[in-house]
């Protein structure tokens, strides 16, 4: 990799790091306090685009059912909330439980689990039938959710409080905003890192050229496994994360149309850039706010927006701004 | 009693994969010939319900109404197709993804403008209203027979067409080498653009006929749209005849599995827990068909291509 465009590149982590560190006092300043539990929201389904785009950017894999992710990491903090307001024991005699420490750990593996169930059977096919499948899973957990009668079937569980965290109060909108931002920028730092790791390589080589690298000996399978249940585990703590912010549960959090939104965030930001998927999620989630205050008829604005997108940019807003989009 | 319900809901199920095969020969026929993901076609299928009952009030007619109606979104469909998709031809698919996703929200809103958000109702011609008895001591409406019977003539032609005319063989040319096919004098730009009118003909075709039993409203196609694409893949992308074999297997097993489900399940809990948890997994019952269908056969029923 050339020395100047990796400077560049750093330089606009470095500035984006920064206006993010800067947003809530200048939204207080303001007076615009409202958006900072938007902006927190940004962040998260920033890190579930992220966790996308690891498996698809990288991998090769597009996944079209990643919202089931999202779903089940806000489904657990959801349960273990209603579990102690309710005072009614879970199975084996365990607690409910809103410790974070607990809860989303717990997300993350469930989350994790599920990816490596789902990913065992779907990635024995390629192509648009992976996408098919994928989304085929999301839709099982997306009508398994809503029938989840104890739990609100298809209203979902509205959060007595959220997860408690020592001594961090989530409940105030900059405490919240700046734990999410730390642990974006972790899971961001840590997927660059893996990007340009052996297993970082070794994915890119199977999206590239799966038959040449299972030929040079590497089991193909198993790193396509490692990476998809790595994302949806990340994606289940963007659903913890998710769950805390709109204090709610729910199935319409793993609807096919919120694995298409994450498809589009991706994609509009930059494919396999990892960067592209955090400005992808929030050129999105903007936009959407933008032009829903300007029309109610803001859905025809924005659609015709993604069209043009599509049809004109290549390398997403990344490659747009220079960062260079790192997809073959 | 138990026959009674079997024939019923097996002609019901028959009915729903007729209205699926509709909406599933277009999205086959553009993804295997086209190669392009389109996700908007549900917006054709809803199109086509709306105008079917603007249209069908104009004229004091549902017949005239649905025969209107499905020329005109077999139009915008081409103008849709010269307009965006063509440019779509050479992308990845993520890009198609992308744009025809922006398609379902132009579209949704289109017809939020002009027709509002709240559901209109459809009702089928007074010549069709009543029931008959399919069997001695069985009755059942009349109207949705004729759906049937409609889907089945249009799946007969349909492979009529594919089989015996020459547009027929330029599809089959083109959905197994697109290249070749041009090299040999097709022009591809012209079947395209025809193949998308004929999908979005076909969908506002089931979208008319599917809102006499449903309602007409917004969002009513991507609920099938999804449907239509598990008929697609578990068919095999590209063959008509395995749209046809999937959508009534994915008919059969969504309405058998919402009517067997309640039933088997209240002899085990209390009803109304019973029904909920049935009609939860009842809607995953389709979805587990393709699954099995994909690990069985990774290219679907009928599939030749990857």
């Amino acid at each position: 990799m050339a020395p100047a465009p990796e400077l560049r590149r750093r330089l606009a982590l470095a500035v984006l790091l920064l206006a993010a560190l800067a947003l809530p006092p200048v939204l207080a300043a303001l007076g615009q306090g409202y958006y900072v539990g938007f902006a927190a929201r940004v962040l998260i389904m920033a890190m579930a685009a992220l966790s996308l785009d690891l498996v698809m950017g990288l991998g090769g894999m597009v996944s079209f059912g990643h919202a089931a992710f999202l779903g089940i990491g806000a489904y657990v903090v959801g349960i273990g909330s209603w579990h102690v307001f309710e005072g009614v024991p879970l199975p084996f005699g365990l607690a409910g439980s809103e410790n974070a420490l607990v809860v989303w750990p717990l997300a993350m593996l469930a989350a994790g689990l599920a990816a490596l169930g789902i990913g065992a059977v779907s990635l024995r096919t390629t192509g648009i039938h992976f996408i098919m499948i994928t989304l085929a899973f999301a839709q099982m957990l997306f009508y398994l959710a809503g029938g989840l009668k104890t739990y609100g079937g298809d209203d979902g569980i509205t959060l007595y409080s959220r997860s408690s965290l020592g001594g961090l109060n989530l409940s105030d909108p900059f405490t919240f905003y700046y734990l999410c931002l730390g642990l974006l920028a972790a899971v961001l730092a840590a997927f660059l890192r893996l990007a340009d790791s052996r297993f970082g390589m070794v994915l890119k080589g199977v999206r590239d050229n799966e038959r040449r690298m299972r030929a040079l000996g590497f089991p193909t399978y198993r790193y396509k496994l490692a990476a998809f249940t790595l994302s949806g585990a990340v994606c289940g703590l963007a659903g913890a994360l998710l769950a805390n912010a709109s204090e709610f549960a729910g199935p319409a959090y793993m609807g096919w149309q919120r694995s298409g939104e994450l498809l589009v965030m991706v994609v509009l930001g930059g494919m396999g850039s990892l960067v592209g998927a955090v400005l992808g999620a929030a050129a999105l989630l903007i936009l959407e706010e933008a032009l829903a205050g300007l029309t109610q008829h803001w859905q025809l604005l924005l659609g015709a927006l993604l069209l043009l997108l599509a049809l004109s940019a290549r390398r997403g807003l990344w490659g747009w701004l220079g960062g260079g989009g790192r997809h073959g | 009693m138990i026959l009674q319900l079997v024939i019923e809901q097996g002609l019901n199920g028959l009915q729903f994969g007729v209205t699926l095969f509709l909406m599933a020969a277009g999205l086959t026929l553009v993804f295997g010939v086209m190669d392009v993901i389109h996700l908007s076609h549900g917006s054709f299928y809803m199109m086509g319900a709306f105008l079917t009952a603007s249209l069908g009030s104009r004229f004091d007619s549902y017949l005239i109404g649905l025969a209107l109606a499905i020329p005109a979104v077999a139009l915008i469909g081409m103008a849709v197709e010269w307009i965006a998709i063509r440019r779509l031809y050479q992308r990845q698919h993520l890009d198609q993804v992308l744009a025809t996703f922006g398609l379902i929200m132009i579209f949704n809103e289109l017809v939020r403008m002009v027709w509002g958000s709240q559901p209109i109702f459809l009702s089928p011609p007074a010549a069709l209203a009543g029931t008959v008895e399919v069997l001695p001591g069985i009755p059942y409406p009349l109207f949705r027979l004729a759906i049937l019977a409609a889907g089945l003539a249009v799946a007969v032609l349909l492979a009529v067409m594919i089989r015996r005319t020459r547009l027929g063989m330029r599809l089959r040319a083109g959905a197994s080498d697109r290249a070749m096919a041009g090299a040999l004098g097709v022009d591809i730009d012209r079947l395209f653009t025809i193949v998308f009118g004929l999908g979005a003909g076909l969908a506002a075709l089931a979208g008319g006929m599917a809102g006499t039993v449903l309602s007409v409203q917004v969002g009513m196609g991507e609920s099938i749209l999804i449907l239509a694409f598990v008929v697609v893949v578990i068919g095999g992308i590209g063959s008509i005849k395995g749209a046809l074999v999937g959508a009534i297997l994915v008919g059969l097993v969504d309405t058998l599995a919402r009517t067997a489900l309640p039933v088997a399940l209240r002899s085990a809990m209390a009803a109304s827990q019973a029904d909920s948890v049935a009609a939860s997994l009842s809607s995953t019952s389709v979805y587990l068909l393709m699954v099995l269908v994909l690990a069985w056969r990774p290219k679907g029923l009928y599939g030749a291509r990857t």
